[in-house]
């Protein structure tokens, strides 16, 4: 085990009891004393702390930093506003996602956020790329999610600002410079906060001595993002599948689609406009299950119970517990992904009954 | 009360067998969401598969500590599988099994065994 990188917060997490798994090279807290289902519910009732401290922070302060970096990704960032941030994703020549990310304007410079197992792999490909690129390595990463995490914020922070979802601040604090953004990946109103690694566990500490705040571990984490429709990559997006086949033709903005002013010139745009043109062969799509039994990943889809061939496979399954019912997302052909389609999940040897249903499956609830 | 490698408790009920899983293995297994039960009057035979229980992390199968029939299960568990965690050892138990000699259960450990076992 003694491979595993730890993040700031370790100590913190091994004092709270929490069971440690490796993830993504990393020994992070699967869930604490709570449990999935009760530190889940809880998040959505009240507020969950989370240590995302894994995933990358990247600074480009290149003069050209926003050009360069729409020749990477089919979003618009040159006209994202000061003070702003977005959701996008690195494309290869194939169309395919390398990563997601998020990227926020501070002025002179971008920040982006990348996943943990793929930062290595995206660094390189920044810097092979453009000048001014950054790895920010003595940050801690928080995120603060739910509907009582404005309140538990800022009794902490008391110069916390108004924010918007997708607003991004710099803010002083006793806990040196927070880097804070309203956005998180559960569904919920809250907050992500980097943290200066030396006041970390002291600022962790903090908001979980609060009434309202519990920690929640990588298990119920993936719940929420789940009942929010949101992908993991690796699992529900990856470098063979696009954009438009995963459903994210929202965060493609018109500026860079055919006909738009910066149309094109990112990677796999060939492949990835003609698809927002024409159509995909295959969509991501929501599943739900009409018995009990969580339908997970791999379990292959199928257009009707004696079908031979699949039309589909399950990339996450698991219980929902706001939703208190089995969720699943899936791939499957295009002619079958029309909300309402009743398909069939192959579970154990039997043909399980699924619908096709819009996403997510648990209403956001962002502060818009 | 007897306990099985696979984390199983038996006790005599009469002619019956009565079959549940240990603190130790609803404590491993985390909330358990889903239970499927073997049908009431199948024929079992030892190290079969014929429980299927699914918790927030993953499936896991159960199977048949004994040859045997099963004449009862709980439904209460498919409807409240949360019961699972709540009381493993009492109102959660699996499947009742018909067995030809209810002395089989004592092949398998007693409760200081299974501590040891079960670390």
């Amino acid at each position: 085990m003694s491979d595993l990188l730890r993040t700031p917060l370790y100590d913190v997490h091994v004092e709270l009891g929490a069971k440690m798994v490796p993830f993504a090279g990393y020994d992070m807290p699967v869930q604490y004393p709570l449990g999935v289902m009760k530190e889940h519910l809880h998040c959505r009732a009240a507020a969950g702390l989370f240590d995302v401290s894994h995933m990358g922070q990247v600074i480009l302060r290149g003069a050209d930093a926003a050009v360069q970096l729409e020749a990477l990704i089919p979003q618009n960032v040159l006209g994202l506003a000061e003070g702003r941030q977005r959701y996008g994703f690195f494309t290869n020549e194939e169309g395919g996602i390398l990563d997601d990310l998020m990227f926020a304007n501070r002025g002179d410079h971008l920040l982006l956020v990348v996943n943990a197992a793929n930062k290595a792999a995206d660094i390189a490909h920044l810097k092979a790329h453009m000048d001014g690129v950054e790895e920010i390595t003595d940050r801690a990463l928080l995120a603060l999610q739910g509907p009582a995490s404005e309140d538990a914020l800022k009794s902490v922070v008391p110069a916390l600002p108004d924010m918007k979802f997708m607003d991004v601040a710099v803010v002083d604090s006793a806990y040196g410079e927070l880097w804070v953004s309203r956005s998180g990946y559960t569904g919920e109103d809250g907050y992500e906060i980097s943290v200066p690694e030396a006041t970390a566990t002291d600022f962790a500490k903090a908001l979980i001595a609060l009434e309202a705040v519990e920690p929640i571990g990588l298990g119920a984490r993936d719940s929420l993002r789940l009942e929010a429709g949101l992908c993991l990559h690796g699992n529900d997006i990856d470098p063979t599948t696009t954009p438009v086949e995963g459903n994210l033709i929202w965060a493609i903005q018109k500026s860079r689609r055919t006909g738009g002013e910066r149309a094109g010139g990112f990677p796999g745009a060939e492949v990835i406009l003609d698809q927002l043109d024409n159509g995909a062969p295959k969509k991501r799509v929501g599943l739900q299950p009409e018995g009990r039994a969580p339908m997970r990943a791999l379990t292959m889809i199928y257009a009707s119970e004696e079908a031979a061939d699949p039309i589909g496979e399950v990339t996450s399954g698991a219980f929902g517990p706001t939703l208190n019912a089995p969720m699943s997302m899936a791939y499957v052909t295009t002619e079958f992904a029309a909300s309402g389609t009743r398909l069939f999940g192959d579970v154990r040897g039997k043909r399980m009954p699924v619908q096709v249903v819009d996403l997510p499956f648990v209403p956001n609830n962002f502060k818009r | 009360m007897k306990f099985t490698e696979e984390h199983e408790w038996l006790k005599i009920e009469g002619d019956l067998l009565v079959v549940g899983i240990t603190e130790h293995a609803s404590t491993q297994l985390g909330d358990v969401v889903f239970v499927e039960l073997p049908d009431v009057g199948r024929e079992v035979e030892k190290g079969e598969e014929i429980v299927v229980i699914e918790s927030v992390k993953a499936a896991s199968d159960i199977s048949a500590p004994v040859d045997g029939e099963i004449v009862e299960v709980n439904d209460a568990i498919v409807d409240n599988p949360s019961l699972v965690n709540e009381d493993p050892l009492g109102a959660a138990w699996f499947f009742k099994i018909k067995v030809e000699d209810t002395s089989v259960i004592d092949g398998f450990m007693d409760e200081g065994a299974y501590k040891d076992y079960a670390g």
